[in-house]
């Protein structure tokens, strides 16, 4: 049970947040703390992929743009044309197709966003896959090149490609309804409601991430990022476990983006561009690698920060400054410093009083 | 397409062929003696041009690119030093994190002292319309200058390596750094000057370019990029197949223009990059064996 005590802490931060935040009247801190939750999913998924599979990937802003993008092309794209084809029916008959009407209120149909995200859903692990297979061979400097090409690939495709709607990116993108009005959405009366969306979805996969990495799975991944020789010699199949964790982290990273086109109501090229990569990097980095609560801290803080536009425009200089300084002073991160060898101190020494054993300082 | 054409594509294919040579001689000289891949590579590209550029405004062309150039060797310099000596036996990971955090530092500090303007040098001999006839095709004396000089800095570069002492040094740390320094070679300090060299050679490359392609702030990822993808295609840390490699995938790129959107220029290189990286880790020329044995 006590691996829940980290996730009743967080369920109790995020209420209490909440509740602070509509006491004093400053809900609007709420929006960016929800897309500060959205994007803190996709860092999650690269804390694991890093910090337990040791593999560094400087392209999962393209992940959670693949994520972003198919679900804002298709809840976009009008099929109404199409409406004497036999899919269409198809469609209709199963009510995967929704009615609205566009800024000009002519009518347009477009696909559900359930299906949408399960597409965008499907095709980012698809393409994790496929890519997953031989970037995971390489190592090192390999393997950073290989995945920083992965993500300037998807990254000057979104940039050229008329679909994607080029520079401008995708305006226009539905809410995403669950129930009633209720869902993800930009709408300022839902703000509460969206602000829970998006923080219960990461809580949903801290409890994933937390029982993954206590199972058979996070034994197997940790001894890889130990010695990955050795591990492959008491029979793990490396391979195996890092291309999973690799398409786990992948659809993490494009569920993520796919919440953010639905709340911000759309996507441009900037999310999928290398410096949002980097900036995943940095906070993983910055949250100590292979800890999932130091990493979500960091991602929180840094990007409510950023969101809210306090760095100004040294944001992105700030990410940079960020990631030197941490792999020069702190390679384990910065709640490492101190903070964590006196926490362990700390309970060394009440283990030691409540053993009986008060000599051995 | 016509002859003539054809010839043209080639010629524009090597011009930028032989910049991502510079770049990738770069990422060798400090690959073979430190095992780092410099992710900042192209940024020292983007400041020799645009430091030749402000200075240019109060001297003549030449002082002012001979300046730069000295000015970010020791920006190379002072990067080594401050960011990368002192650290003992760092993982690939942490260096490959500390490279990209500086290129994103030198050019967020480019972007505030410069703007986001795209500048460039004069030519330096004519102006843009001039050219040259050779053959059967046209080109621009800049050209000539990007490949003279280049070629020039290579050969000097192959002669300082083979046939002067602090040269034999370098090659000594690459082959094996223990071995060196049981020989007396003060390793630390031959790291320093591989920072030196590749900041120098990057500068000069921005500078004869700068007329052509202009220069921006944001000019280095790109390059970094291309150099590194030059860099595997000859074998890393292999210099001289850097330059064929350069120049095939300049002409592969001038020529990808002809069947497919100019948008997606860039995907191709690293789309090259890629499929080698997957295929032929080694690189085109270079074998496994050869790997092992670090030379430049």
């Amino acid at each position: 049970m006590r691996k829940y005590l980290g996730i009743a802490f967080l369920l109790m931060g995020i209420v209490a947040i909440q509740l602070v935040a509509s006491l004093t009247d400053s809900v609007y801190y709420l929006t960016q703390l929800t897309m500060a939750g959205y994007y803190t999913m996709a860092v999650l998924g690269l804390a694991l992929l890093m910090g337990y599979a040791g593999q560094i990937s400087l392209g999962h802003a393209g992940f959670f743009a693949i994520g972003g993008y198919s679900s804002a092309v298709l809840t976009t794209y009008n099929l109404l044309p199409y409406r004497d084809g036999l899919f269409y029916r198809l469609l209709e008959a199963l009510q995967l197709l929704q009615k609205r009407e566009d800024l000009y209120g002519d009518t347009i149909v477009n696909l559900h966003p359930v299906v949408a995200m399960v597409v965008a859903l499907l095709l980012s692990a698809l393409i994790a896959y496929v890519i997953g297979i031989p970037v995971l061979k390489l190592k090192g400097h390999y393997l950073a090149m290989a995945t920083l090409g992965f993500g300037i690939i998807v990254y000057r495709v979104v940039l050229g490609t008329a679909l994607f709607g080029e520079a401008d990116g995708i305006s226009d993108v539905p809410p995403f309804r669950f129930y009633g009005d209720l869902g993800i959405s930009g709408d300022m009366d839902l703000r509460v409601e969206n602000y829970y969306i998006a923080w219960i979805s990461v809580l949903l996969i801290m409890v994933l991430f937390i029982n993954l990495l206590d199972s058979r799975v996070g034994r197997a991944l940790r001894a890889i990022h130990g010695a990955e020789d050795a591990s492959r010699a008491v029979g793990i199949d490396t391979g195996d476990y890092k291309l999973k964790t690799f398409v786990l982290s992948a659809v993490v990273a494009a569920l993520a983006g796919v919440g953010l086109t639905h709340f911000n109501g759309g996507i441009g090229p900037s999310e999928a561009s290398v410096m949002k990569s980097v900036r995943y990097v940095a906070i993983v980095a910055a949250g100590g690698m292979a800890s999932l609560w130091g990493t979500m801290v960091m991602s929180t803080f840094l990007n409510f920060m950023s969101l809210r536009g306090y760095f100004g425009s040294y944001d992105d200089a700030l990410f940079g400054g960020i990631l030197i300084l941490i792999m020069l002073f702190a390679p384990e991160g910065i709640l490492s410093i101190s903070f964590r060898r006196a926490w362990k101190r700390l309970i060394l020494r009440t283990e030691r009083v409540r053993d009986g054993d008060t000599e051995g300082r | 397409m016509g002859v003539e054409l054809f010839l043209q594509y080639i010629a524009a294919g090597v011009t930028y062929g032989i910049i991502y040579a510079i770049v990738a001689i770069g990422f060798n000289i400090i690959y073979n003696t430190t095992g780092i891949i410099n992710f900042a590579q192209g940024e020292f590209v983007m400041l020799g041009s645009m430091i030749a550029i402000s200075l240019h405004g109060v001297m003549p062309l030449l002082p002012s690119i001979v300046l730069a150039s000295v000015v970010t060797m020791f920006i190379g310099a002072l990067i080594e030093v401050l960011f990368i000596r002192w650290l003992k036996s760092p993982t690939v990971l942490r260096m490959i994190i500390i490279t990209i955090g500086l290129s994103i530092l030198i050019r967020e500090l480019a972007l505030s002292i410069w703007g986001e303007g795209v500048r460039a040098l004069p030519y330096f001999t004519g102006n843009e319309v001039s050219s040259v006839e050779i053959g059967m095709i046209r080109i621009s004396p800049q050209v000539l200058w990007v490949v003279g000089i280049c070629l020039f800095m290579v050969a000097v570069l192959q002669g300082f390596f083979h046939f002067t002492l602090l040269g034999r040094k370098m090659r000594a740390c690459a082959a094996n750094p223990v071995a060196a320094r049981l020989c007396g070679i003060n390793t630390k300090n031959m790291v320093t000057l591989s920072f030196m060299l590749s900041a120098l050679i990057g500068a000069v490359a921005g500078c004869v370019v700068s007329p052509i392609t202009y220069s921006q702030y944001n000019m280095g990822t790109g390059l970094a990029i291309k150099g590194f993808t030059v860099a595997i295609l000859g074998g890393l840390g292999n210099s001289l197949a850097a330059l064929g490699g350069g120049i095939v995938l300049g002409i592969l790129e001038s020529f990808s223009v002809w069947f497919m959107p100019s948008a997606y220029k860039d995907a191709i290189s690293i789309a090259i990059l890629l499929v080698i990286l997957f295929v032929r880790p080694s690189g085109l020329f270079g074998s496994k064996e050869r790997m092992a044995l670090k030379e430049f």
